[in-house]
């Protein structure tokens, strides 16, 4: 390995294990700089040629107290030597910067498992904070894991001496020690870390450098001290060929939508307003001004949602982001542009619910309120992310179908998208699809009479013509009363009410969506399951588990939930049983049922948590064997 | 953070909105949809104000855009052959607001009303303002619900008996003009819908205002509040009551300019004093430019809901930078800094490659 950390030391004898996989979680208060330790981490394995999945978790408080369970911050990656699907059920590695650290996520760590204390933290008081009674780093309560103590903050400071910043500030590059030692120990590359560290800190020389040197202080700990007999190697995955980069959910679906606008031709309009955990697509669209993007942060969620329907009156792509508290506002909006027909695109990151629920938290339980939430028969075409790449495809998609059908689109990610991070193969922005809409430039009246009639219809689409102010001869009003098939008057007719009613829904209906593909190796499986969203990781990987013990099951997965993909119900009837894991109560199930008569059974966790695959595998097996049963 | 001082010369508010020599009249402001407001309505006289005011603009009829949110006067915009939306309750400054940030080139109008501003979209006019987003707000007030069928309102008095409010409604009214000044309003004005000749003035100046313009318009509803604004109308007491703002010029009015404004010392904001007994030199002369929005704000507050007096014209106007013309300079800058490179944009910093 061609690696060093700057250090003169010549390398230690170790013994180095050869593993396929490692699951690491780094744990500590919010205020210890675990999400950028991982963050770190992840890059490191991802420029090392690992395949990877994250999944950070952090609290809803911005600080909450020091020391304490409610302010323990993770963050979990998962890297390996194949393409992996999810960031892993339970660490094989934890670093626990604290008790609190230590106490809320040692019932993960599997015994056996590796266990980096930071012991500096762990005096009388902060052991009393979290209800310690003894220090279990002395009581004999964690025999069965592999332990190491570390001393991190007094090593950081020990390391930092020499470069006059003060204690207080020298022990908070403690995180880097942490991350030094992980990066030792996994023959990890470290140039990137420190090239980020100077970037990062580019205003600060003094702190960029104390952060590198407790980074090469935390290596070397790892290569001299005799306290780290095994380190490990997990090489590079067969990953398909291309250029990869490392993106979150959130950042790929902010480029999804700049990509769309530029393939679009259009200028687009972000209205939003600030709500966990989609604010990091409005901070991510606000940088990206050059390509014609206007960031407009609204007074609230209606308004936000209001300024991109009239910038979609005026011919730009309108968007605007939110969360599903911000969806149960913006409902009323949803159904002015389903009534005047008007592209939008609508994102709703999901997080735990209902009301403000768990801000942090991951959930899919908006499925029916995009469905139907909204007075009145408001059909809104909905898609949804499978992963933080394909985030990227998905706003794509959203647009494709908002301007082709003239309608809004729901697009649903959810937290553990949004944050969770992946290897991307960069597209090449010459295979991305061409979105460029075409505008009513003269008068359409089928009856001669040089009038424009805003509501004819595409004999193909059903889409109406979408004419921009500032067209000439093409002046004319929409607004949320019913209007007349064809002219666009408002109009009261009952029988028109009718038509218009079941127009608007044949035209979502009737909106081409690709075929659902069916994950089925052997091909003669009796058993399906379906999901959809940010549960493909944990399913597809839970399958092949499954499979692995010599059982045979089918996974589909779902990235259009409305309409359905036309193959779907043949595909359900396929099958002897259909099983449905949600993190809600049922609701894809409940869709399924309804629609096709199948007799789906529901598998629903709803604890703010991605489902494991462990859990899954177990889930499916006795569902198999019930199957078998039968 | 620092502001950025974005050099922008000053515009008006029709600046980019193209022009046409074509002669127009307000027939061809007329859409063929056959007006339906109750026989008597005040609304009646602002729209025939407002199209046959617009063709002396000289703009391209299809770069006009009506957008009201729901209500009696929320109809306005299919009534106009320009371009319009008919929105939802309250929520026309919003959309109105993404629709003037990425057009440049349309003249944005928003109509609503005392409900429709003041009690569902209040959040959003307020910001409205604030921002100085380039649209111009007609706020038809006829101090009660009509659509809807004759409910108290926002601006209704205290105590005023409704369907809803049998024994008296509780709270106390907003005045729109008070409310926009404390909003950072930088134009308000206020006129009445039965004199056509202040209205259009108003019109013309808030059209030619760049940035929010908010033009109360005291409207009758004959049908649930019929009446309120008569005694602005009866010969007699027009003259005592009304004060007509004009910029540069003292603040007199009454039979003869008998009555005019003054500061009144012990509150230190304004009253009304017979200008014969105070002497020409105490009337106030009115600055609609002034930075200062106190003076536009104590003459707010002079009668207001007994409309003894009501103050008309224009309380204040002032330049400030637009949220429009910032957003679309910020956007311009940052093109001409660096253009959009999509596919740099996609790859980032941190890559690696995985070979075949
Ligand atoms: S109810 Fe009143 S405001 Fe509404 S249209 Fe009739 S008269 Fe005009």
């Amino acid at each position: 390995m061609s690696v060093t950390a700057g250090s003169d030391t010549p390398a230690r004898e170790t013994d180095v294990h050869k593993l396929d996989r490692v699951v690491i979680r780094f744990a500590g208060d919010s205020g210890d700089g675990m999400q950028l330790t991982g963050d770190r981490f992840t890059s490191e394995a991802a420029a090392f040629g690992n395949d990877l999945a994250t999944l950070p978790n952090f609290p809803a408080e911005i600080r909450a107290p020091q020391g304490t369970l409610p302010g323990v911050s993770s963050f979990q990656l998962h890297f390996a030597d194949y393409d992996i699907l999810t960031p892993g059920d339970r660490p094989d590695v934890l670093v626990a910067m604290n008790p609190a650290a230590l106490k809320s996520n040692i019932g993960d760590l599997p015994h056996g498992g590796i266990l980096i204390v930071n012991t500096d933290e762990f005096t009388k008081r902060n052991l009393a904070k979290v209800g310690y009674e003894a220090n279990p780093l002395e009581d004999g309560s964690l025999a069965p894991y592999q332990v190491h103590q570390v001393a991190m903050a007094t090593l950081t400071k020990g390391a930092l001496e020499e470069t006059g910043l003060s204690k207080k500030d020298a022990e908070r590059a403690k995180n880097m020690f942490a991350l030094g030692l992980l990066s030792w120990m996994y023959h990890r590359p470290t140039e990137g870390t420190e090239r980020f560290l100077r970037e990062k800190f580019g205003k600060k020389p003094d702190i960029a450098e104390a952060n590198i040197l407790a980074f090469r202080a935390g290596w070397n700990y790892g290569e001299t001290t005799e306290s780290f007999a095994v380190t490990y190697e997990v090489a590079p995955a067969k990953l398909p060929p291309g250029t990869y980069r490392q993106i979150t959910g959130n950042t790929a679906l902010a480029y999804g939508i700049v990509a769309a606008g530029q393939r679009a031709q259009l200028p687009v309009l972000v209205g939003t307003y600030p709500i966990t955990p989609a604010s990091d697509i409005l901070h991510e669209l606000a940088k990206h001004k050059n390509f014609g993007v206007t960031t407009f942060q609204a007074e609230d969620e209606i308004a936000g949602i209001g300024a991109a329907l009239g910038a979609s009156f005026g011919g730009a792509l309108g968007v605007t982001s939110t969360s599903g508290p911000g969806v149960a506002l913006k409902s009323e909006t949803i159904g002015l542009a389903v009534m005047t027909e008007l592209p939008l695109i609508v994102i709703d990151v999901q997080r735990g619910g209902p009301s403000t629920g768990l801000p942090t938290k991951t959930e899919q339980a908006d499925l029916l309120q995009a469905m139907f939430g909204r007075n009145g028969e408001a059909p809104v075409p909905i898609v949804a992310p499978c992963s933080p790449g394909d985030a990227f495809d998905i706003a794509l998609e959203a647009v494709r179908i908002a301007l082709t059908y003239r309608t809004p689109v729901l697009l649903l990610s959810d937290g553990s998208i949004a944050n969770g991070s992946e290897p991307w193969l960069i597209p090449d922005v010459a295979t991305l699809p061409d979105l460029k809409p075409t505008f009513a430039s003269e008068p359409n009246a089928p009856d001669g009479s040089g009038e424009f009639w805003p509501y004819l219809r595409d004999p193909e689409t059903l889409a109406r013509p979408w004419a921009v102010p500032g067209t000439p001869g093409l002046q004319h009003r929409i607004g949320g009363l019913e209007k007349a098939e064809g002219k666009g008057n408002i109009s009261y007719d009952p029988d028109n009410h009718d038509r218009m009613v079941r127009l608007r829904q044949a035209k979502i209906d009737g909106i081409r969506v690709p075929d659902v593909v069916v994950d089925d190796p052997t091909a003669d499986a009796r058993v399906l399951v379906v999901g959809w969203g940010s549960t493909f990781g944990a399913i597809g990987a839970a399958c092949r588990r499954v499979r692995a013990q010599g059982m045979r099951i089918a996974h589909a997965h779902l990235r259009h939930l409305n309409p359905f993909p036309r193959n779907l119900g043949s595909v359900l009837r396929s099958y002897d049983r259909v099983l449905v894991p949600e993190l809600n109560l049922g609701q894809l199930a409940m869709l399924l049922r309804s629609k096709y008569l199948v007799d789906a059974v529901s598998y629903t966790k709803v604890a703010g948590l991605p489902f494991k695959a462990e859990e899954l595998q177990s889930v499916f097996t006795d569902f198999l064997k019930g199957a078998d049963a039968q | 953070m620092t502001a950025v001082d974005l050099g922008l010369p000053t515009l008006g508010g029709l600046d980019g909105v193209p022009t046409t020599e074509e002669r127009q009249t307000a027939k061809d402001y007329t859409s063929d949809q056959e007006v339906r407001w109750c026989p008597g309505c005040g609304d009646y006289a602002v729209l025939a104000a407002v199209r046959s005011f617009l063709p002396a603009l000289g703009l391209r009829r299809e770069n006009i855009v009506f957008i009201s949110g729901i209500g009696c006067s929320s109809r306005f915009p299919y009534y106009m052959n320009t371009y319009g939306m008919h929105s939802i309750h309250g929520r026309a400054p919003a959309i109105a607001t993404g629709l003037a940030t990425t057009r440049p080139d349309l003249s944005v109008w928003v109509v609503t009303g005392d409900g429709d501003a003041l009690s569902i979209g209040g959040n959003h006019l307020m910001h409205a303002l604030r921002r100085n987003v380039n649209l111009k707000i007609l706020l038809f007030n006829n101090r009660i619900y009509g659509l809807t069928k004759g409910q108290y309102s926002p601006t209704s008095e205290t105590g005023k008996i409704t369907k809803s409010t049998p024994m008296g409604s509780l709270d106390f009214p907003f005045n729109p003009v008070s409310l926009a000044l404390g909003a950072e309003a930088t134009f308000v004005a206020r006129a009445l819908d039965s004199d056509r000749k202040q209205l259009t003035e108003v019109l013309r100046a808030a059209a030619e205002h760049r940035g929010t313009a908010l033009v109360e318009i005291y409207q009758n509803c004959p049908i649930f509040n019929d009446g309120a604004f008569d005694v602005l109308k009866e010969p007699g007491e027009r003259e005592r009551r009304i004060i007509p703002l004009r910029h540069g010029e003292p603040v007199r009015f009454g039979p003869d300019g008998e009555y005019g404004v003054v500061r009144d010392g012990d509150t230190g904001g304004l009253r009304v004093a017979k200008v014969a007994e105070v002497g020409e030199d105490a009337v106030i002369v009115h600055d609609a430019n002034a930075e200062d929005p106190s003076l536009a704000f104590a003459l707010s507050r002079l009668g207001a809901q007994d409309l003894d007096p009501t103050v008309t014209g224009v309380f204040r106007s002032v330049s400030r930078p637009t949220y429009d013309d910032l957003a679309r300079a910020q956007v311009q800058q940052a093109v001409e800094a660096r253009p959009g490179d999509l596919q740099a944009l996609l790859r980032g910093s941190d890559t690696w490659t995985v070979a075949g």
